[in-house]
């Protein structure tokens, strides 16, 4: 008698705790909606509307007609003139201080600060580093509004993220074949470069691919340093000024009337293929690399 | 001490070795000869390798080590300052438990030493990888396959592959610690046929948990113990057959009958 009513307590727990379980899974699921859905719904809309005005014109043409008409050109020269020079300064120099803090750096107060400096120059919004690149590069260095000072801004702003992905990568490779190189009677940096830093250069790569992709895509920092509202012909040297896609599009959705919307979806839909071109990038290279390794 | 009649190669004088407070090595005076297989044995943590690392100054990579005394390679003392511990590591080179080699391919793993050292390139680097490979009883097995990942190989061609990059940098003095332990019974024969083989032309120190490996292989016998402070010491060193048929020291003998039964 006794015995049943437990059991039936025990079977009606049991039900309880499945209802919870999804009750749970359902409010799971239901966040991962909310988060995923608008990113969907603002990608295929523009892949929607924007996919009709991407032909060979609109990629290969300088705009026209208060940039009502034509093509974008300029703009998406300029974003790849803009990252190729934000690569040129923050890969040799954010993987030159990754292999110091990871391969040379002792654990002192000073490294301590460098790597709190290096985190939080992450968390620092786009527009100050805009506004430091103005002050230091375009002014004070100046080199005025320019691709030369875009880039370096740029730079700096990606250095954070190259520099710490960087070190990462270089950790995780074992202490081991430091320690077979040091026997083998090679110097740290002969050990660091034929050993260390090839089996580093995936996660390297990846970073500095995922750092570049943020410059690619950033507005702020280019507003005052480089970017050119309408500048129908391409850059000739370093020092000219050029129009970049992310404010391209800034331009023309707020500060143009009358725009049509397909140069607008058209632009987006430009910008988020190179992006996401960088991003599969950096997925390949790390899925490529990372097979059979023994840790 | 043991060595005598034979070259002296390394001559240890009241070695001492720190890690940071605590003493790991207390006091250790020993010959080591040349051309001959040197064992270490003994129970863990007794500073075996510690000892070992000291002999090409590798524990200058490990941060708070510090040696004291006095390790004399022909003559020249290798811990006093200004030593060039790259051209040391040139001379006493170190083959380590586990095998390691670079995820690279095996032309590049053998060929490692000689490029860093600026020995050899072209033909003349092919010809001693070739021959440190033969050194190492390796040759026949991936002469077919020398741009293979070194990886694929097997446990015990893998540590013969370590065995011959150490010899391509034309050492005089190999280190072992423990070369075996990761290895299948005839892969671990194979290496101590090896040894056999290499001490006509090297000086071998090997540091082996397995009694029976050092019965075998050495013809010298150096026996270590945690002393009361937990440092480790020396407490018997001589030709292996006497260390092993008649110890002069109570703990050798009880530590070499409790294994063997
Ligand atoms: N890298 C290290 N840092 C600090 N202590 C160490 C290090 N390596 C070894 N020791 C200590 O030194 C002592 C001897 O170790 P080791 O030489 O590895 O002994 P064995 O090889 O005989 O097992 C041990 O007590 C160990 O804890
Ligand atoms: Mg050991």
């Amino acid at each position: 008698m006794s015995g049943q009513d437990a059991r039936h307590g025990q079977r009606r727990r049991r039900a309880g705790r499945l209802w919870v379980q999804r009750l749970g899974f359902l409010l799971l699921g239901l966040a991962a909606v909310v988060v995923v859905a608008p990113i969907l719904v603002v990608v295929v809309g523009i892949v929607a509307r924007g996919i009709g005005t991407v032909d060979w014109e609109f990629l290969s043409a300088m705009p026209r007609a208060g940039m009502k008409e034509g093509g974008i050109l300029p703009a998406i020269v300029g974003t790849l003139l803009l990252t190729l020079g934000t690569a040129l300064v923050a890969v040799p120099v954010g993987v030159g201080g990754a292999v110091y803090l990871a391969e040379y750096a002792r654990d002192t107060a000073f490294t301590r600060a460098i790597r709190l400096a290096i985190v939080n120059l992450a968390g620092i919004p786009s527009i100050v580093y805009g506004l430091f690149g103005l002050g230091m590069f375009v002014l004070f260095l100046r080199f005025g509004t320019s691709i030369l000072a875009g880039s370096l801004t740029l730079a700096i702003m990606t250095l954070p993220v190259v520099i710490s992905t960087s070190e990462e990568a270089l950790r995780a490779v074992p202490t081991e074949f430091r320690t077979v190189a040091a026997s083998l009677g090679g110097t740290r940096w002969q050990g660091v470069r034929t050993v260390v830093l090839p089996q580093a250069l995936p996660g390297i790569i990846t970073g500095v691919l995922l750092g570049l992709l943020r410059a690619a895509g950033e507005t702020a920092p280019i507003l005052f340093t480089v970017a050119a509202f309408y500048l129908p012909q391409l850059p000739r040297s370093p020092l000219d000024q050029t129009m970049a896609l992310p404010y391209h599009l800034y331009v023309i959705s707020t500060q143009v009337p009358g725009m049509p919307a397909g140069v607008q979806n058209g632009t987006a839909f430009v910008l988020l293929a190179l992006v996401l071109l960088l991003n599969f990038a950096a997925a390949w290279i790390r899925r490529h690399f990372r097979r059979r390794r023994p840790w | 001490m043991a060595g005598d009649g034979a070259g002296v190669k390394f001559t240890v004088r009241e070695l001492g070795v720190r890690y940071g407070e605590r003493l790991a090595l207390r006091d250790v005076s020993m010959d080591i000869a040349e051309k001959k297989i040197t064992a270490l044995i003994g129970p863990s943590g007794c500073g075996k390798s510690t000892f070992l690392r000291c002999l090409n100054r590798m524990n200058d990579t490990i941060s708070g080590a510090r040696a004291r005394g006095r390790i004399l390679l022909d003559g020249a003392d290798i811990l006093a300052p200004g030593t060039d511990v790259v051209a040391l590591r040139q001379r006493v080179g170190m083959v380590f438990q586990r095998p390691n080699p670079f995820p690279q391919s095996v032309f590049d793993n053998v060929a490692f030493g000689p490029r860093v050292l600026g020995l050899a390139s072209g033909r003349l680097l092919a010809s001693l990888v070739e021959s440190g490979l033969r050194a190492a009883d390796l040759w026949d097995e991936v002469k077919d396959g020398l741009a293979q990942d070194a990886l694929a190989l097997s446990l015990g061609q893998q540590q013969r592959l370590c065995i011959a990059r150490t010899i391509a940098v034309a050492p005089e003095v190999i280190l072992m610690d423990e070369p075996c332990s990761a290895l299948d019974p005839i892969s671990t024969l194979r290496v101590e046929e090896l040894m056999r083989t290499l001490a006509a032309r090297y000086t071998i120190v090997i540091v082996t948990h397995n009694m029976h490996q050092a019965a075998r292989v050495s013809d010298f016998t150096g026996f270590f113990w945690i002393g009361e402070d937990q440092a480790g010491l020396l407490a018997e060193y001589g030709a292996t057959a006497q260390v092993f048929t008649r110890p002069r020291d109570r703990r050798t003998e009880d530590y070499i009958t409790g294994r063997f039964g």
